[in-house]
């Protein structure tokens, strides 16, 4: 008896690896086919609008690789998406739809500027410095709209979203009268200090040291989110807050301390910006990274792991849009049509979970037609 | 081997005779009725995108003019049926027939059209309008050919159909201002200014008072006068005998049977509605009661729509005994079990564990106080379906220093083998203990809350409906679990709305009606289902002193 029980789990078991294989990969599937889905899509817009289609679609998928300084560029365009991304993973895994990430982020790259032109500290600690600062604000900030959702159920979309202008224009405002070069006729900061630059990686190109450090932390959010308490905590409180609450979990401060990590991962984020691609603060406008983060976070399905994937995919696209609208006739502003129609069929659940849905229904009333021993009658609706 | 296909033979056996006994009243119906349904489901299934079959080939017809009672427990597939016949859900497969015709409706709009109307347990109101402007919104009686609102008017038709159904109504009034049961009447006539012939009502009475019920149901005979067809979902059988003429009972998603109410019995329903063929009987020996664990004296609880949902309720449990909460759902039960797990902060009274004061605790507290609990949702509450089984298990215990090292690292090693030990000893069926709960059936998953509450090192546990929705091997497992809880010296509070449940595995018994406790036996063999019954429905009532003793107190 028992030993025929385990060889019958030994069974089910290989079925099972498959099926649960089936529920991640089907996902991952149509993740990758929206990824190419989009491509197409900008394929087919391009021979709608360009006069020489064929070059601007060499230039637009093979740019990137076929220039190595495309291809810095596009590692470096890796670095503040990568930050984003990985800020709003763990925003997703609460499922919170905050993005006041875009605030820590714009606020950090403010407070690196600060810090990199008004104080002199020795190389190495000044940029270390202004990512801890930047990250300690971002954090602070980050908790504004969970606060204010915990305390009166504000929607923190809408909320983070408004204290994004709030957070921009006091940005603004730091620099246009306490930090402004005002030599220069466009609005840019003093220059920072020599000690505050990051190495560079290669010698003669922008790619710096920030992309190592983006590295490092998607290896330690990807730690923090699936091996330690507070990030199964997160986990648990997205996947049924009610449940987590039940089960003793304080579903309020754990959603605090997923706000402060995140802004902090956004506010060090544009520190390392300011000190590894900039000589002074030069945004005219807010750069509004965040929002690449959520296609970033949406693509790796808010798993950690897959940020460099996805944000390798976005600034690929990225920088062969940009290539191409340099060289020929398509303006650049076309990538953001193909944002939006990945963000469209990734935020769609029925068609994320399309095959998912297929199987459970077709094997429900199977299940239920054995049990009657008759066929379902009717067709399916 | 043997013993496993003897099992599965049983198995076929139990749903044959099932089967039987489901269609044997429609062989019945079928050959003294000759009238023509005015509403019918044929075969009617819905999958819900997340694999819960809901309804499962439903049968189920309506008779033109007539009050169709449909019971069945919570999680039945009643509200299912009722939202695809109102054009909320689309079915999965079969179909719908009104008035001899197939229909398919893409909203509820389409039903509306089609004279179905639905006054949802939840009330479709916009509180800072008045009753007649929520009357007619959607089809707003104009001044003259402007397109301007004319409140007069709607007013006008408020007082003239209040006045015809005789449901009194004041048109003026904001629905802020108004009580619950008013609320009510307008959204029948709601659905009556929008033309429906037939209306559904869904647990209609589960808001309203005793008083407002008997007045409810006179405007709805009336209805019937008019020629209204009805349906009325309840799961008060009292309330279906007094009001309906047929009653239809479903059970797990499936249409069990239909009888006129006349010629059947509240016995053979509530058979239907439980599954009461198989009485399952427990085995126990006899409890050896110790000290007081838990103490909680008056409690109170006034619920969102203004109801006193628990009235000043007291009681004790004992170390190795099993205290049995009975009484029809709703009347206090699920307040009292989330106060006493800190779900809920009560209004009055205190609650004390082990000699300290807990009163309000939040949930992580009281299991840091020795508290179990299983709840009795477990689809909304004690599980999240998306996460593993694993990770289910782990969520009251992840942080102790087993699973949760130096600097918060997880010890996934320690988690993994503490899951699988309890998906063994408490034999949840499953592939790998890393799949999300979701995917298991209803048994298994009530066997990972029930495996993670009576893993965690409580000596107290509450337990609220531990088998419901449960497959019949599930339900003989869970209760020997329970008896051997209780012998292992637990204090152990069971609320279940299965009454033949909490008689056999009580050792003593409190009945509660309308958010009280109303009698109390030392030994729960010491009464019948026939006396708890008349205490369940009010008709009886112990002194405060015979009540009184379940606390335990040396006088």
């Amino acid at each position: 008896m028992k030993s025929n029980k385990s060889k019958s789990r030994g069974l089910f078991g290989t079925i099972g690896l498959f099926f649960t294989d089936r529920d991640k990969l089907e996902p991952a599937l149509i993740t990758f086919l929206a990824a190419i889905f989009s491509i197409l899509m900008g394929v087919g817009l391009i021979f709608i609008v360009s006069k020489d289609p064929v070059t601007s679609t060499k230039n637009f998928l093979l740019g990137p690789v076929l220039r190595t300084y495309n291809f810095y560029y596009l590692m470096i365009a890796m670095v503040p998406i990568t930050f984003t991304g990985l800020a709003l993973c763990i925003i997703y895994q609460l499922r919170y739809t905050s993005l006041i990430v875009d605030s820590s982020f714009y606020t950090g790259a403010i407070i690196a500027t600060a810090i990199g032109v008004k104080l002199s500290l020795p190389a190495g600690l000044h940029p270390a410095v202004a990512m801890l600062a930047a990250g300690l604000a971002g954090g602070l900030i980050g908790l504004l709209p969970a606060i204010l959702r915990i305390k009166w159920r504000a929607n923190e979309l809408v909320s983070s979203l408004m204290f994004n202008y709030i957070f921009y224009f006091i940005g603004s405002f730091v620099i246009l009268y306490y930090l402004r070069d005002r030599n220069q006729t466009i609005l840019a900061s003093l220059p920072f200090q020599s000690t505050f630059s990051l190495p560079k990686l290669v010698q003669n190109t922008q790619l710096h040291a920030g992309f190592i450090i983006a590295a490092v932390f998607v290896v330690l959010v990807s730690i923090f989110l699936f091996r330690t308490r507070w990030g199964y905590e997160i986990r648990i409180t997205g996947a049924n807050p009610k449940f987590a609450a039940y089960a003793g979990i304080p579903v309020a401060s754990v959603a605090l301390y997923a706000h402060f990590v995140s802004g902090f991962i956004g506010g060090l984020g544009g520190a390392v910006e300011m000190t590894g691609l900039y000589k002074s603060f030069i945004w005219q406008m807010n750069p509004s990274y965040a929002w690449d983060g959520v296609i970033v976070a949406m693509l790796a399905r808010k798993n950690p792991k897959f940020v460099p994937i996805s944000a390798f995919f976005l600034a690929y696209l990225r920088v062969g849009a940009d290539f191409m609208s340099r060289r020929g006739d398509v303006a650049f502003e076309f990538i953001t049509l193909l944002q939006g129609l990945i963000i469209l069929i990734l935020a769609s659940d029925k068609i994320v979970n399309y095959f998912k849905a297929r199987r459970l229904r077709k094997n429900a009333l199977l299940a239920e037609s054995a049990v009657r021993g008759v066929a379902p009658k009717g067709g399916e609706a | 081997m043997p013993t496993a296909s003897k099992r599965g033979v049983g198995t076929i056996l139990i749903a044959a005779v099932r089967l039987a006994l489901a269609a044997f009243p429609y062989c019945e119906s079928a050959k003294e009725e000759a009238v023509d349904f005015i509403l019918q489901t044929e075969s009617l299934s819905k999958v819900y995108p997340n694999g819960t079959m809901a309804n499962k080939q439903v049968d189920f017809a309506v008779v033109p003019g007539e009050i169709l009672g449909l019971v069945g427990e919570n999680g039945a597939g009643k509200s299912t049926l009722m939202k695809v016949l109102y054009g909320e859900e689309a079915p999965t497969s079969g179909r719908i027939v009104l008035e001899e015709k197939s229909v398919a409706f893409s909203s509820s709009q389409d039903a509306i059209k089609a004279g179905i109307g639905m006054v949802h347990q939840h009330f479709m109101l916009v509180p800072s309008l008045s009753l007649a402007e929520n009357l007619v919104l959607g089809q707003e009686p104009k001044r003259g050919r402007t397109s301007f609102f004319d409140l007069e008017k709607a007013v006008a038709i408020t007082e003239e159909l209040a006045a015809k159904y005789n449901l009194n109504v004041f048109a003026r009034a904001r629905v802020v201002d108004v009580s619950v049961s008013m609320r009510q009447k307008l959204e029948i006539l709601k659905a009556l200014y929008r033309g429906a012939k037939i209306l559904i009502l869904d647990e209609p009475t589960a808001v309203l008072t005793p008083q407002e019920t008997d007045e409810l149901f006179v405007e709805l005979e009336a209805l019937r006068k008019h020629g209204h067809t009805i349906i009325f979902i309840s799961h008060k059988l009292n309330e279906i005998f007094k009001l309906c003429d047929r009653v239809s009972v479903m059970r797990d998603g499936r249409m069990i049977g239909t009888h006129k109410v006349a010629d059947v019995d509240s016995q053979t329903i509530s058979n239907e509605m439980v599954d009461r063929e198989v009485i399952l009987t427990v085995q126990k020996g006899k409890a050896a009661p110790g000290d007081k664990v838990l103490t909680a004296r008056d409690l109170s609880y006034i619920d969102d729509f203004g109801i006193t949902a628990l009235d000043h309720v007291s009681l004790a449990l004992r170390k190795g005994e099993i205290l049995g909460v009975v009484g029809v759902d709703g009347n206090g039960q699920s307040e009292l079990v989330r106060i006493l797990t800190g779900s809920e902060k009560t209004l009055s009274g205190s609650v004390e564990v082990g000699g300290r004061d807990v009163t309000n605790a939040k949930p992580g507290d009281m299991r840091r106080a020795g508290l179990a609990h299983i709840a009795e949702d477990r689809m909304t509450v004690g599980t999240a379906l998306p996460a593993s089984i694993e990770d289910n298990l782990m969520a009251d215990r992840y942080y102790k220093p087993t699973f949760t090292g130096h600097g918060g690292f997880l010890r996934r090693e320690a988690m993994a083998s503490s899951a699988t030990e309890i998906v063994a000893t408490f034999d949840i069926r499953c592939n790998s203990p890393k799949q999300p709960v979701g995917s298991l059936s209803g048994g298994n998953m009530q066997k990972v809350v029930i495996g993670r509450e009576f893993t965690a090192d409580a000596n107290i546990l509450v337990i609220a409906q531990p088998t419901r929705g449960v497959d019949v091997g599930a339900i003989e497992f869970i209760h020997k679990r329970i008896i051997e809880m209780r012998d292992a010296g637990k204090a152990i509070l069971l609320v279940s709305s299965d009454l033949q449940e909490v008689m056999s595995l009580s050792d003593s018994l409190v009945v509660m009606n309308s958010g009280k406790i109303v009698a109390y036996f030392d030994d729960a063999a010491s009464t019948t289902d026939k006396e708890l019954g008349l205490y369940m429905l009010g008709l009886k009532k112990q002194s405060p002193e015979e009540i009184g003793r379940v606390l335990h107190e040396k006088q």
